[in-house]
């Protein structure tokens, strides 16, 4: 296959000095790789959506080999419950924006190559100027939004995508977005509704996973960089942790589809929170979103202990409730339906869950059955833990 | 034959991840599953009982839509069916809390 450098015969690759040499010489003894592969990856910009989970190990991979330009596209601070899987960060840091960890680490395994940072979020304004500064993307991100974002703009700006996603113990892991290839609309023409597919911050998710999906991502980018090997442009490569379980599934390139087809649709990129149907926050007490009245930690503790007879509904996992919990009455969101003639529709009911998401689709499901005096606690125990009682561990 | 159940829709099969049914097509077996598990229709079909588009069904290792019969193919024991949900992941809990919070 061609090589996805530009112009690799007119323009003249980088020569590697002794010290290259020295520190690439594995790669150079594989004749699928040697100096010219070398140069070529010397000569390569890859770009890394996140350096979270996935971004951790596919930058510190791509570091190692000597890929020479890397950017980084991270707006996050590190925070501890990252540790457990973002093995570019260390404790040291936590509080410091992902990208400057990132860059120490990657600047300390290869001071030969060059990192680029962009403190942002990727965005509509400038995800084009930003990825058409790259060969190769490489997602490592975590929400719908910016899937379809990075996808649609790999596509406009004719950049392959080197994707991993993961939840729980399963991962996905393609090459979207190449001439000949499907893109992830063509998988997934339309994201799902916010709330039926949990985050790994409300489903968990296993901390090793993450570098066994973001290291498939790497050898990608370095395939595509070589022109060597297979891709996997047009299969998806499904990774069960737990089964240590691989598989692969064909994808075809949809004539039909919106962004690479034949006729595309959309042909700028658009707005992807409104198409992944996000609505912004509302944690303001007694407003109502999609028709659930919201109330305040300080609210509810007020009301607490004021004496009110209110019924206290957590609607998380039994082993979430394990962990911290407010006393309340555990019915996990998804026994809601057959458990619902538990609840007494009479009483003041307040929902709550981690952080919001799920009591809000609870208090939407009650609401529809006929529930009227219900309340959903704005921010969870997260927002409990941190504005009134700190005792309460947060995860 | 069977059917894999994909981790995010487990908690609608009783957190059983391999489903067994005996049907005769792709469709049969479809409509098998959820007879069995009702919950899951809602999750898989839209209310004009079309597939949602960010769930993909794949016998074996096709793609149903792209089956010259479709959900009419013929099926037997042998055969897997496969549900593959879009899931977005990265690992990046701090982000991932946000949108938790914006749903």
């Amino acid at each position: 296959m061609p090589t996805l450098v530009e112009e690799p015969v007119v323009t003249k690759l980088p020569d590697l000095s002794n010290e290259e040499i020295a520190r690439y010489s594995r790669h150079l003894l594989l004749p699928e790789v040697g100096m010219e592969g070398q140069k070529k990856l010397k000569a390569a910009k890859v770009l890394c959506v996140g350096t979270g989970g996935l971004g951790s190990p596919l930058a510190l991979y791509l570091a190692a080999a000597g890929v020479g330009t890397i950017g980084l596209v991270d707006f996050d601070v590190v925070d501890s419950s990252n540790l457990q899987r973002q093995i570019i960060h260390s404790t040291a840091d936590i509080g410091r924006p992902k990208i400057d960890s990132a860059e120490e680490k990657l600047k300390g395994l290869n001071p030969f190559i060059n990192i680029v940072k962009f403190d942002t979020m990727l965005t509509s304004a400038n995800a084009l100027e930003i990825i058409g500064q790259f060969d190769v993307i490489a997602d490592g991100t975590d929400n719908f939004q910016t899937r379809y974002l990075v996808n649609d703009a790999c596509v406009l700006a004719g950049k392959p995508n080197a994707y991993g996603s993961i939840f729980r113990f399963e991962g996905q892991a393609s090459v979207f977005a190449t001439k000949e290839g499907p893109c992830y609309r063509c998988l997934y023409p339309e994201p799902p509704p916010p709330g039926l597919v949990p985050s790994c911050a409300e489903g968990g998710v296993l901390g090793i996973l993450p570098g066994l999906v973001g290291v498939i991502q790497a050898t990608e980018a370095i395939k595509l960089i070589l022109g060597n090997g297979e891709p996997l442009i047009g299969r998806l490569l499904l990774v069960d942790a737990l089964k240590m379980h691989f598989r692969e599934l064909k994808l075809r390139k949809n004539p039909d589809c919106p962004v690479c087809g034949t006729n595309p649709t959309v042909t700028e990129l658009i707005d992807y929170d409104q198409f992944c149907g996000i609505t912004p926050p509302v944690s303001v007490s007694g407003a109502l979103n999609n028709g659930v009245q919201q109330i305040s930690v300080t609210e509810f503790k007020h009301k607490v202990d004021s004496g009110e007879d209110i019924f206290l509904l957590d609607v998380r996992e039994p082993h979430e409730y394990q962990i911290a919990n407010l006393g309340g009455f555990l019915i996990p969101l998804g026994d809601l339906p057959s458990r619902v003639h538990e609840l007494d529709s009479s009483r003041e009911i307040v929902l709550h869950c981690k952080s919001g998401g799920r009591s809000q689709r609870a208090a939407e499901f009650l609401q529809q059955a006929g529930f009227r005096k219900i309340q959903n606690l704005a921010g969870g125990i997260q927002a409990w833990s941190e504005q009134i009682d700190p005792k309460v561990p947060r995860y | 034959m069977k059917i894999h159940i994909p981790t995010p829709l487990r908690v609608y099969t009783g957190k059983q991840d391999t489903v067994v049914v005996t049907a005769a097509t792709v469709g049969e077996a479809l409509s098998r599953l959820t007879t069995q598990h009702p919950e899951l229709q809602k999750h898989l079909y839209t209310e004009d009982g079309k597939l949602r588009s960010f769930v993909n069904v794949y016998l074996n290792d096709e793609d149903v839509r792209y089956l010259p019969e479709k959900d009419t193919t013929a099926v037997t024991e042998a055969d897997v069916l496969s549900i593959i949900p879009s899931i977005a992941g990265g690992g990046a809990a701090q982000r991932e809390e946000t949108n938790a919070n914006l749903s």
